[in-house]
């Protein structure tokens, strides 16, 4: 009698903890290697962008925010700053430190969010998550301070942000500032010397540098792979060119570069916030701009450097109140663009963490 | 019109990819140079190999509809020089539109290509995965189309006006104190408590 191995196939999701939401992966395994791997997406496909061109400009706003639904301020800025360029809104010096500070808060929860599942797939279970949350709920509380909702924002506006944070929200935000780098020091102590961790993430996921660019990868996926490239360097928006932070890269493209990457980002994140909050003059947080606005005919692709790395708006207006076309350039779908590579000829499990290091936000892939 | 900060003078790069590639170039505008359809590959994979522009990765594709035909958009970013190079390519057909892939160029196409499928229905050769991305096999149509709720050539789709734009307007000069509710038009209908006879 002889013994034929025939394929077996795993399907992952839709609803699995570490598909981060609904996206099912079709899997093909011999043993415990994967030798084909089908990505099944669009259970949350909502036509944002057929809905888009029936709706004014900032009626498109709050759309955004459920595209990627852990950076709905970051997706906010992008569409307020392409709308901008098109039409030629002048946005008040205030309004574009508060984009700044609450972009990077921004960035701080959703690379807690991303790291602590990234921790919770390699095997800690909630752990570390829960600490990394810990601090995320801090800044859900900041926003809602503001704008009255934690997680669908909807606070930058056309021409500025919609409200000026109350009194009491400065304190509350020095706080955390004062206490955010024993804190993040504190994750790292978690999970960085941990040789579970170190075992499950070094040298798994490698993706070369050539290979990212090629394969269009952006954010904390490109910089992993020690590629220094970051848009609030190289082109600059609201006023980040007054900050003074650096752009931390990888060497190996491995699942803990890319790990490292978005840990010491947060830490930038604070110095540029710190910086923002001693500059920040008073002023209107907001110009005034017709209802209906109309852009002159034309297009404009905008884009800010997400969570997730270039997230791009490209918006084409024909002279109506309505854009003719609103496409989103979704980091985290194309992103995902090097996946049956990455995964083919490896084990299960780590197919799952180098997955978990991509980041993906299933609102942001479907749309 | 509002280009990019870094983006390249479309003429220019006209200019130098015809040289290299003579009728590859159909047109250019200060933006963005407009190339063959069915010679796409080779311009990417020019520009891409050139050492002035080196446009090494493709950062955002999509496409847009024009009624008459479709616009694939090509976002090419460089890295090293940072700048930005953006191509177009028209597809005349549009009832079965197609074009060759950017795959062979640029990996990033893949996902990118069959998104543009799906919604627009334009079909990428030498595509290794030519299938829908979010929507079933099955679905009837490609939803992003401007004619796919049924609307008549010569018509658009898109709000033409900003519906209770005049309202919305009265509001907020109530609001900011230089009307009052006298100054406005009784409404015709009256409120649901009065209308109800």
């Amino acid at each position: 009698m002889t013994t034929v191995n025939e394929p077996y196939v795993l399907n992952i999701g839709p609803q699995h903890p570490s598909t981060h939401g609904v996206f099912r992966l079709r899997v093909v395994m011999d043993g415990e290697v994967i030798r084909d791997l089908d990505m099944i997406v669009g259970y949350l496909h909502r036509s944002m962008e057929k809905l888009a061109e029936e709706r004014t400009y900032t009626q498109n706003i709050p759309f955004t925010d459920r595209a990627d639904y852990l950076a709905a301020m970051s997706n906010n800025l992008g569409v307020c700053l392409a709308v901008e360029r098109l039409a030629g809104v002048e946005v008040p010096e205030r309004a574009s430190y508060l984009r700044v500070i609450f972009a990077e808060l921004q960035r701080i929860a959703s690379h807690a969010m991303a790291n602590g599942t990234l921790v919770s797939d390699a095997g800690a279970w909630q752990t570390p998550l829960l600490y990394m949350f810990r601090e995320r709920e801090k800044i859900l509380d900041l926003f809602e301070m503001t704008c009255g909702a934690r997680l669908t924002t909807n606070y930058m506006r056309i021409g500025g942000v919609a409200f000026d944070p109350p009194p009491e929200f400065w304190p509350a935000l020095q706080e955390l500032l004062d206490e955010m780098p024993a804190r993040i020091d504190e994750y790292a102590s978690l999970v960085v010397d941990s040789e579970i961790f170190l075992a499950r993430t070094r040298n798994v996921g490698v993706i070369s540098a050539a290979d990212a660019i090629n394969g269009s990868l952006v954010g904390p996926a490109l910089r992993g792979s020690g590629v220094p490239w970051d848009l609030r360097k190289a082109e600059p928006y609201c006023v980040y060119d007054r900050m003074n932070f650096e752009v931390p890269v990888g060497r190996h493209g491995d699942v803990y570069d890319r790990f490292m990457v978005r840990l010491e980002e947060t830490r930038q994140s604070v110095e540029i916030i710190k910086q923002a909050v001693a500059q920040i003059p008073d002023g209107p947080h907001k110009t005034d701009i017709p209802l209906a606005l109309r852009p002159p005919p034309g297009e404009v692709y905008g884009r800010v450097e997400g969570p997730r790395g270039e997230l791009g708006f490209y918006v084409v207006s024909d002279g109506t109140p309505a854009p003719y076309r609103f496409h989103i350039r979704a980091p985290s779908l194309i992103n995902l663009s090097l996946l049956r590579e990455m995964a083919v000829g490896v084990s299960l499990p780590d197919a799952v963490v180098a997955l978990g290091s991509l980041d993906i936000v299933v609102g942001d892939i479907d749309r | 019109m509002p280009a990019g900060p870094h983006q390249l003078d479309g003429h220019r790069i006209a200019a130098r990819l015809g040289a290299a590639l003579p009728g590859v170039v159909t047109r250019a505008t200060q933006e963005w140079v407009e190339v063959a359809p069915e010679r796409v590959q080779d311009a990417l994979r020019w520009l891409r190999d050139s050492e002035e522009f080196d446009a090494a990765q493709l950062s955002n594709l999509t496409a847009v509809d024009r009624h008459t035909h479709f616009e694939v958009v090509y976002h090419l970013q460089s890295l090293d020089l940072n700048q930005q190079v953006v191509v177009k390519a028209i597809v005349a057909d549009h009832e079965a539109p197609s074009l060759p892939s950017a795959y062979p160029v640029y990996k990033g196409a893949l996902l990118q290509e069959r998104e543009v499928y799906d919604l627009m229905g334009i079909r990428f050769a030498d595509h290794p995965d030519m299938r829908r991305l979010f929507l079933w096999e099955g679905f009837p149509g490609h939803p992003l189309r401007k004619d796919f709720l049924g609307i008549g050539h010569g018509q658009t789709s898109g709000l033409q006006r900003f519906p209770n734009e005049d309202l919305a307007n009265r509001d907020r000069m109530m609001n900011a104190g230089n009307l009052t509710s006298q100054d406005m038009p009784r409404e015709a209908g009256g409120s649901m408590a009065s209308g109800g006879h």
